[in-house]
């Protein structure tokens, strides 16, 4: 039997970053071949790749797909071969009907009118091959993101797929619409459909795939058949790797508690019955780094942000406690004053005015600690820019660049001056290093080791769980909107994060 | 090219836009004056025309100064029009129908502009409709509240002490009346305020390594406003001296180019503009300060009303038809940026000269509205492609 797909020896590089280093993966045909591995670990480069959002010449390594190369310049081109791809943030157009994104960009039409009579007819032939029972003319808005999800799936059937890749498809669904999905993969593979789903949920994959191969660091670390699928092997091979190193040394002075955050739940702000944080307890201590390990979508940054002045969620409920006084952090400049910094995960759009010097944005969030009776001293305000470019080493011609001309890890120590400018008991740092090439990787965790020697908590939220393990002294485990579990520093190992979270799985309810 | 040539051409060149837009004043009034001179055998820089040209536009640049905060915060205010129109009748009702004193006219007209502004801030800043439509709303209600105030008549003419809020000059407290020493005096002084704290400002970049801008250049500019200023005032000196409106207008500017670079709030609205939501998680209170700025907004389009009316000497149903298109325009010309957090004060006045002075030469000139909008709407245009051009590049 000849292979449908056969990807071999593909790399990528982004500036500053190996992100697929000679990455071989073989999809037979008719089978469901899933892909895991870390968050980072290049999953979603190398579907990238595939599907043409990385055009043929950005890569290096071949493809060939159903027995000739495949280079694809756009989406378009990998769609014409029958190759579709469905993201994890999901692409359709809310305000249209199910008919209109069934068949948006292909439509039914001839001569640019569109026959919305076969439109239809179509749209429920191929709901029906979903098991959707909806009328085409329903809004898209008006479904469940379970429903939505199945749209999608239609929506690739409409143009005569081949090869249906799932981006972390179930990554945004509730148990028995996760379960339905997985039913309708099944029932696709039957009917001829290959497909390649993308997930760290072991479980499913356990229940749908026909053979994993597994991703770390860029490369393809194994390809296991059914017969050799078992959760330890798979865990193994996603984490196991050389640590040595890559960390600055540290001897932690720990000291009482600063920070302690009690029963804290928070709910969706739009979705009135989707519980976010349930029931959610930590504390930090001085001098302490605490680490909040989990899947994407466990909940940390809705965790984070909602202790932060409300960022995030309604009807929050719950006590926060700074140094044994119950603290009022109802707004961002309440939470500030309580001495609570929140770095966020997305510096470019949450933390960073881009457009503006790198000076006015390290004095954003104290102004009135550059100013005399809100006028400002533009002079002190330069000083203080300086201190910190010196003190962060950040590399500008001066501090009056603006920036978006900034580094990614520049750009995080500005964010990082800003906050530190407030002088926080308790810094949350939210994936501080996601996109951040490795020199300046090291320079931030000695930034926080630093902040924890000056008697600081740090709270450090993030994907990476090498990073987790080699900073913290703590680490809690989240999973579904709960903190499932809290290792030290001698107890944590990735398999017990992952143990933690797995075991969690689907327990909620 | 030596060394230093190099340093200011690439210095322009980095600041164009800010040097850009003062040198096309410049450039636009050298024209006229030759033109001017050429065609119609007049002198576009005499003493009545400066004078004319301030009175003219005066109003422009009072609502330009608010409208450059609303923008810069990301906003837009399409009622200011219809609000000059409808302050310019309730003063009229008040001064004229019900005969009440000027001194309680003025602050009754201030405060009704502040109601109109917080009750349009209020739905933009806490409701979260688009200001857009806010405004537009704004526009046709202000105007039928005009008309319907002034029951479709004219209602005039004011007294002379509300007249004098547009019309009147400054006397001269020296006593010599031609030259206007206190005019004079008054040009001169600020001229040198403002080398003087150019002066500063270089020092303190040089203190903390600021690459500051290369030494011809800000003595050129310096000597090119400098001299401007005092031109100016000579001219008006020897006329009829400072209209009160020139020192209403130099007041409020110096005040807003203050607000807007030395205080915290002012900086706050170019970091709401320019990332809301950064803004926010740095703890400033966004919607405050959206529904302040259209509060100032309203205030400045009251005043800008009342001078509007003094001006005419008489309340009409359609004072301020428009008014919000030359506003906006002017602070665009003057280089703020539409998506909001970019924007300067003395942008935004400068702009609106340019479009006062074009108004004004192209009248002289005898050219037809027709034209003259054509060409208004060109120069806008064209001055934002001169921005997005220098960007992209």
């Amino acid at each position: 039997m000849t292979a449908l797909l056969e990807m071999r020896g593909i790399s990528k590089v982004f500036p500053g970053v190996r992100a697929l280093d000679n990455v071989s993966l073989t999809v037979e045909p008719g089978e469901i071949h899933a892909i895991c591995g870390e968050n980072g670990a290049g999953k979603s480069t190398l579907m990238k790749v595939l599907s043409g959002v990385y055009p043929h010449g950005s890569y290096e390594g071949e493809i060939i797909y159903d027995g000739q190369p495949l280079a694809c310049r756009n989406i378009r081109d990998s769609e014409d071969r029958g190759i579709i791809i469905i993201h994890q943030e999901l692409a359709l157009v809310p305000l249209l009907s199910i008919a209109e994104n069934l068949f948006l960009g292909n439509e039914v039409a001839k001569r640019g009118i569109i026959n919305w009579a076969e439109a239809f007819q179509r749209t429920g032939a191929l709901l029906k091959k979903v098991g959707l029972d909806e009328v085409p003319t329903t809004k898209v808005e008006k479904l469940g993101v379970g429903k939505q999800q199945l749209i999608e799936i239609a929506k690739a059937l409409a143009k005569d797929v081949r090869l249906l890749i799932l981006d972390e498809p179930t990554a945004a669904l509730q148990e028995n619409d996760s379960q339905k999905l997985l039913d309708l993969m099944l029932e696709l593979k039957a009917q001829g459909v290959t497909q390649i789903i993308i997930s760290h949920k072991l479980n499913e994959i356990g229940r749908v795939a026909d053979r994993i191969t597994v991703i770390r660091d860029g490369a393809t670390v194994s390809t296991l058949d059914k017969a050799e699928i078992s959760e330890d092997r798979i865990i193994r091979d996603m984490v196991g790797r050389d640590m040595a190193h890559r960390y600055p040394d540290r001897s932690p002075h720990i000291g009482d508690v600063l920070m302690e955050v009690q029963g804290w739940n928070v709910w969706h702000p739009d979705q009135k019955d989707r519980q976010m944080i349930k029931d959610a307890a930590f504390h930090v201590k001085k001098g302490e780094i605490v680490g909040i390990a989990g899947l994407m979508g466990a909940g940390r940054t809705e965790l984070a942000m909602s202790l932060f002045g409300k960022s995030y969620g309604r009807g929050i409920s719950g006590t926060v406690t700074m140094g044994g006084k119950v603290a009022d952090t109802s707004t961002v400049a309440k939470a500030i004053d309580a001495g609570l910094a929140y770095v966020t995960e997305d510096r470019k759009v949450l933390g960073l005015v881009l457009d503006e010097p790198i000076v006015r944005n390290i004095t954003l969030a104290n102004l009135l600690g550059v100013s005399k009776n809100g006028v400002l001293s533009q002079r002190r305000e330069t000083q203080v820019a300086e201190e910190y470019r010196k003190a962060m080493n950040i590399r500008t011609p001066g501090v009056m660049q603006k920036v978006v001309n900034l580094s990614g890890g520049n750009q995080q120590k500005v964010v990082l001056s800003k906050w530190l400018f407030t002088d926080p008991q308790v810094l949350i740092l939210d994936e501080p290093t996601r996109g951040i090439d490795v020199g300046a990787k090291f320079e931030i965790y000695g930034i926080m080791n630093e902040l924890a020697a000056q008697g600081r908590g740090v709270v450090m939220i993030s994907s990476e769980m090498p990073e987790l393990l080699g900073m913290c002294d703590r680490i809690y485990v989240m999973n579904e909107g709960r903190i499932v579990g809290e290792l030290s520093r001698a107890e944590a190992s990735q398999e017990r994060i992952m143990a933690l979270i797995l075991q969690s799985e689907g327990k909620a309810a | 090219m030596s060394e230093q040539n190099k340093g200011i051409g690439a210095h322009l060149g980095g600041h164009l836009r800010e040097n850009g837009m003062l040198m096309a004043l410049v450039a636009i009034v050298v024209f006229f004056l030759i033109i001017v001179r050429v065609f119609e055998g007049v002198d576009f820089l005499s003493a009545q025309n400066i004078t004319n040209l301030f009175l003219q536009n005066s109003y422009v640049i009072i609502m330009a100064l608010g409208m450059l905060l609303v923008i810069v915060a990301g906003h837009i205010d399409l009622s200011v029009g219809s609000v000059v129109g409808f302050v310019g009748a309730f003063a009229a009702v008040l001064t004229v129908n019900l005969h009440w004193p000027v001194w309680a006219v003025v602050p009754a007209c201030l405060g009704l502009g502040l109601l109109i502004g917080a009750a349009q801030g209020y739905w933009v800043a806490y409701w979260r409709v688009p200001s857009f439509i806010v405004t537009l709303a704004g526009m046709l209600v202000f105007r039928g509240a005009t008309m319907w105030l002034l029951a479709g008549q004219n209602i005039g003419p004011f007294p002379k002490t509300f007249q004098s809020l547009s019309t009147g000059f400054i006397p001269d407290v020296f006593g010599v009346d031609k030259p206007n020493m206190t005019a004079l005096a008054l040009v001169t002084l600020s001229a040198l305020v403002i080398v003087a704290m150019g002066w500063r400002a270089r020092m303190r970049d040089a203190e903390f390594g600021i690459e500051p801008e290369p030494g011809a250049v800000f003595v050129a500019r310096n000597l090119i406003v400098s001299a401007a200023l005092i031109f100016v005032g000579y001219k008006l000196a020897s006329f009829r001296g400072l209209p009160n409106v020139v020192v209403i207008l130099t007041v409020l500017t110096v005040l807003y180019a203050f607000f807007t670079e030395k205080v915290t709030t002012g900086r706050r609205i170019y970091a709401l503009g320019g990332n809301e939501k950064a803004a926010k998680l740095s703890g400033i209170k966004t919607e405050r300060l959206v529904f302040l700025t259209f509060c100032n907004m309203g205030v400045l389009a009251a005043l800008a009303g009342m001078i509007v009316a003094a001006r005419l000497n008489s309340s009409t149903p359609k004072a301020g038809v428009g008014f919000e298109l030359d506003v906006i325009a002017a602070v665009f010309i003057g280089g703020a940026s539409m998506s909001g957090g970019v924007g300067k004060i003395l942008g935004a006045v400068v702009g609106a000269l340019i479009m006062g002075v074009m108004n004004n030469g192209m009248s002289i000139m005898g050219i037809g509205i027709d034209y003259q909008q054509m060409i208004k709407g060109l120069v806008l245009l064209a001055a934002v492609i001169f921005d997005v051009y220098n960007k992209s590049k």
